[in-house]
């Protein structure tokens, strides 16, 4: 590989993944100012996969209201729908999407195409009182995918167990219901071949999410898991089942690929690899990482880029001999696996600390989601009992700047560094 | 003697109507449970269930006690290290009785009914090795896979269970305990029906507890209870009184303090409200022919009530609340609360916007179950009631 070509390759998936980013945003404020239909999915089962077989856009509201806050204007929005009921002790997304609604669709990044339906799962029971609004909103038809998660930690059922026959089979009978509504609302067929296409889609996409995050195993770490994986996220959701989400992983392999065999990490010295547990700080985000890297602690893996990625990161490839049968089972066992990444991730933790040699795992809880953060206080008090790994717990919000207090962040952030010195300092000591 | 024949609860027996209710709202208001304890002493496994629905029936089945696990008005001086900010109250107090031995189980269960309380079973069953599990209710009661599904569900549930009763639960066994749960299910149908035809007969608070201890005694005591006293709540001859007939709304889960339903209960009648709302979920009687976890499952999805923790596109919640305003021919609503309770904070924008349509008086209130002063809110409750009598 030639210089030129090898710095062409590194910071590649930034770059493209920007630029997606904006032509999926163009795609939407056309469709906005085209009245044309779009479908409202969460990142946790999108079900794009039945959704691109239809061609319909997709509507994010998650991503749209996380880019107010990182574009700092999500306060304009939450006061928006505070005023118009909402409490201030609600999910910031929920409100920031409202506030976005009662705009008409005004946001930041394009003009939002209102929902002609809404597809959402149980991943988060805070998507169905949203969606709810969308009904009073708009009286578009929205569908619930019902998953079964993990019953208890541990318990999990596989193929072939009745019980977890008995869950595929419930998923799948709605996923032809909602083949269904999607026929009824597009005036499309299903077009089985275009599905499998989709899922070819899917599997490239997974495959190469689950490489691209084996890969951050690497010393240094070729990608920053909070920010840089952010926008591989943004991609992995908005572009799943296209063929230029496929592209774009299969070209990110080939980046992280290149930046591992070669010592290729981030413009800071790596000297504490650290995980992150919750939903990054967007009101301060660049803010929030420097906190970190100003110490050389860098962010080798996290459970955001499990469950924000609706349990990709497993790398489940569809059948394509029975692609709605393996659908039904793919999304099961995948989004089941995002809600273990959120309550039951402790075992995952421990075992991933070793796998990614880290130093220290860094919880950060938010007021706005209580889906993420109600468990990790005690998660936390049994990652520390079963592997005694250093961890610090800070809480803040993903949306609302009223509770983010980065000087007291700072000092406990400093305070957990200063810690990790003593700590490996002793242990040089000791050797 | 059989653990049927158990009896935890023997207060109130040989007492006139007045001390036999006392005797049941200090068991309600006090955090020690002992009726829970009596059960176990007697040799009795417990099966803990948290808000809001369960298919008690299954756990009777086999002989064990199903304990309603709705918080308690204890200070979370264990549990508080176990969870972060931002967190409803019930979720503390609830694990508080277990950290705390108040209450010991033998199995926990708890339901996606938010995304609070979905985590409840993972955190208890990092503390206890007993099983603690989540029961998956459907959340989409509009597929037609739901039935079979839940069928499943609840099946898996009769497997869990008869591992902690040590002892199968047949069919049969299943149908006699749905005729249990029938004849309670009846008997609290009729005393909702009391407190909206003659809410006079019956403060808000009796009404209240009255409810609360089906939760804490098993299901055939419940039932001699309700079955001795409602007969003579008939027979009071309270007269009626020019009060203005509220139904209240909020109750789904985290339960109001004590205190709060009396207040309320001095400044109105509380003609309906959804208090304990999963005891009172199946709304008519569960077949007992044919398969009875099918039965349960039908029951669940097509003879039910609602709650802001059930997504049901045939029954929007602001709808279901009109339908209780009207059939309980109330004047006004209490829309609450409890803080921090995300389905509930986010159905308080819904109901207020339906009831601003519809022209009905509504109050807007947040409390927590462990609040010990209501000065300030009786008093703009007060002011609310006032404003609707004079208006």
């Amino acid at each position: 590989m030639t210089t030129q070509s090898a710095q062409d390759l590194v910071g590649r998936g930034n770059r493209e993944g920007a630029a997606l980013f904006r032509d999926w945003f163009a795609e939407l404020d056309e469709t906005a100012r085209n009245g044309g239909n779009a479908a409202y999915v969460f990142v946790m089962g999108s079900i794009n996969e039945i959704l691109k077989t239809f061609d319909l856009p997709v509507v994010f509201p998650e991503i749209n209201s996380l880019q107010t806050a990182v574009r700092r204007v999500a306060h304009e929005y939450l006061e928006e729908a505070e005023d118009y009921g909402y409490s201030p002790d609600i999910c910031g997304y929920v409100k920031a999407d409202v506030g976005t609604q009662l705009r008409g669709g005004e946001h930041p990044m394009a003009q939002i195409p209102v929902p002609t339906m809404s597809v959402l799962t149980n991943a988060c029971n805070t998507y169905i009182k949203w969606a709810e609004i969308w009904e009073r909103m708009y009286d578009t038809p929205t569908f619930t995918i019902d998953i079964p998660g993990t019953r208890q930690s541990g318990t999990q059922t596989w193929q072939g167990d009745g019980d977890f026959e008995a869950d595929r089979k419930y998923v799948e009978t709605q996923l032809r219901e909602l083949i269904t509504l999607c026929e009824e609302v597009t005036g499309k067929k299903f077009d089985i071949d275009k599905f499998r296409q989709v899922l070819t889609y899917a599997n490239t996409m997974s495959r190469s999410w689950k490489r691209v995050l084996e890969l951050n195993q690497s010393k240094p770490a070729p990608f920053n898991a909070l920010t840089d994986a952010t926008i591989f996220l943004g991609v992995a959701n908005g572009f799943r089942g296209t063929e230029a989400g496929a592209r774009y992983f299969e070209r990110l392999v080939e980046e992280m690929e290149y930046k591992a065999a070669n010592g290729i990490g981030q413009a800071i010295e790596e000297t504490y690899r650290l995980l992150f547990v919750g939903v990054p700080c967007y009101p301060i985000f660049r803010r929030f990482n420097e906190l970190f890297t100003d110490w050389g602690g860098q962010f080798v893996n996290s459970t955001y880029l499990w469950f924000a990625s609706g349990g990709t990161n497993r790398g489940f490839e569809y059948d394509l001999a029975d692609p709605l049968a393996s659908l039904a089972e793919g999304v099961l066992i995948s989004v089941r696996d995002a809600m273990d990444s959120m309550f039951h991730q402790s075992e995952v933790l421990a075992d991933m600390s070793r796998e990614y040699d880290v130093d220290g795992v860094i919880y950060h809880p938010i007021k706005s989601c209580r889906t993420v953060s109600t468990g990790l206080a005690d998660g936390r008090r049994h990652l520390t009992e079963v592997s005694g790994i250093p961890s610090l717990f800070i809480e803040s919000d993903m949306m609302d700047r009223r509770v983010v207090s980065e000087a007291q962040m700072k000092n406990r952030i400093d305070a957990f560094f200063e810690g990790l010195a003593s700590r490996r300092l002793a242990a040089g000591v000791q050797g | 003697m059989t653990l049927t024949a158990t009896k935890v609860f023997e207060e109130w027996r040989g007492k006139s109507l007045e001390d036999a209710l006392l005797e049941c709202r200090d068991q309600v208001e006090s955090p020690e449970f002992e009726t829970v304890q009596r059960w176990r002493d007697a040799g009795g496994k417990v099966a803990g269930h948290f808000q809001v629905y369960f298919p008690e029936e299954i756990v009777h089945a086999a002989g064990m006690l199903p304990f309603k696990v709705r918080g308690a008005p204890v200070e979370p001086n264990k549990a508080d290290s176990h969870f972060g900010s931002y967190l409803c109250s019930i979720l503390k107090s609830s694990l508080e009785l277990a950290l705390s031995d108040i209450v010991q189980l033998d199995m926990f269960v708890s339901h996606p009914i938010c995304d609070a309380a979905r985590n409840l079973a993972a955190i208890w069953g990092r503390n206890y090795d007993y099983p603690c599990q989540i029961l998956y209710l459907p959340q989409n009661p509009n597929s037609a896979g739901s039935v079979d599904y839940l069928r499943n569900e609840y099946d898996r549930m009769r497997r869990l269970t008869e591992e902690v009763a040590g002892r199968e639960i047949t069919d049969d066994d299943l149908r006699r305990s749905i005729e249990v749960f029938n004849e309670n299910r009846r008997l609290l149908r009729e005393l909702y029906d009391i407190k909206r035809d003659t809410p006079w007969l019956i403060a808000a608070e009796d009404a209240y507890a009255l409810v609360a201890m089906a939760g804490m005694i098993p299901r055939e005591e419940h039932n001699e209870l309700l079955a001795t006293l409602l007969p003579k709540i008939r027979e009071r001859t309270t007269k009626a009184e020019d009060r203005v007939r509220l139904v209240f709304e909020g109750g789904f889960c985290e339960q109001p303090p004590f205190d709060m339903v009396r207040m309320l209960g001095r400044t109105s009648y509380v003609v309906d409200d959804d208090f304990h709302i999963g005891m009172r979920w199946i709304t008519e009687d569960v077949a007992t022919e044919g398969d009875p976890l099918h039965n349960l499952s039908h029951a669940y999805i097509e003879q039910s009530s609602y709650s802001p923790v059930q997504h049901d596109l045939r029954k929007p919640k602001e709808k279901m609340l009109l339908e209780r305003i009207r059939a309980a021919k109330a004047d006004a609503a209490i829309v609450a609360a409890a803080k921090m309770c995300e389905p509930g904070l986010e159905e308080q924008v819904a109901y207020t916007h339906a009831l601003d349509d519809e022209g009905i008086a509504y109050f807007v209130s947040e409390f927590e179950e462990n609040e010990t002063s209501f000065d300030q809110l009786e008093l703009q409750v007060e002011t609310f009631i006032e404003n609707l009598l004079f208006a």
